[in-house]
């Protein structure tokens, strides 16, 4: 790391701090998710990260995937949580070299939705943990690879 | 190879579609020629806006696709409101979009 990028460092740091003291921001709302979590290689190790641990499986939380995913380099996932309140959506694919896919964040009216596209390395769940009034509730879909799209 | 945005009214809530351009590279990858590993380059942080607001933000891993698609909803939009989304990636680039909602 050069001299330039710990300054950025620390200018967006202090920054942050600036937010959270004038109370613009609550810690939780920036750090939503320790951006290690994208770096954890253990799925139990993302579901702690994301605080899916102890989730509740509910059939609110619906994970939109194909059966058979022919190519997993390209797999079409849609997230619908119907829990109100819903606040925030994770999606981890449960056997990728690196689990956890993407976390969003839902506010002034977003619908508690997404669809995207992510890889995958081999057949296993798409797991979503949906976060709603201080709750963790999670729904999941499987998905079989018949080529995995992570490379190697 | 612009980043591409579509939003419309469908009853009450706007339906955001877009389309990126990245390679999204997890960094576990190797080149088939070189047998190299390449580098991770993927968007790390994307965020929309209605009208001024933030209405997704979003922390993304390796584990999008390339050339990323994402569609979200958002009630209590209206026509003509400005839809803007902009994405930054772990090497500090950046792209912003923005288009009114049809």
């Amino acid at each position: 790391m050069d001299r330039r990028q710990v300054l950025k460092g620390a200018g967006s740091a202090g920054a942050v701090s600036v937010a959270i003291a004038a109370g613009l921001l609550k810690p939780t709302d920036v750090f939503a998710v320790d951006a290690k979590a994208f770096a954890a290689s253990d799925a139990g190790a993302v579901m702690a990260a994301v605080g899916g641990s102890g989730a509740e499986a509910n059939a609110g939380v619906v994970v939109g995937a194909p059966d058979i995913a022919e190519n997993g380099a390209v797999v079409p996932v849609d997230v619908t949580s119907n829990i109100a309140g819903t606040t925030s959506i994770a999606i981890v694919a449960e056997k990728n070299s690196l689990p956890l896919i993407a976390e969003f964040s839902f506010s002034n009216g977003a619908v508690a939705y997404v669809a995207t596209r992510i890889k995958m390395g081999a057949t296993s769940n798409v797991i979503a943990v949906a976060k709603a009034g201080g709750k963790a509730y999670k729904g999941h879909k499987e998905v079989k690879v018949t080529i995995g799209g992570c490379g190697g | 190879m612009a980043m591409k945005l579509r939003a419309s009214m469908s009853g009450d809530t706007a339906d955001i579609k877009c389309l990126m351009n990245h390679p999204m590279e997890t960094g576990l990858r190797k080149d088939a020629a070189s047998g190299k590993v390449v580098p991770a380059h993927f968007i790390t942080n994307v965020t929309c806006t209605v009208g001024g607001k933030t209405v997704v933000d979003a922390q993304w891993g390796g584990g999008v696709s390339k050339n990323p698609y994402l569609a979200l909803k958002v009630k209590g939009a209206k026509s003509g409101d400005t839809v803007t989304v902009n994405w930054v990636d772990n090497k500090g680039e950046k792209e912003t979009v923005s288009a009114n909602i049809g």
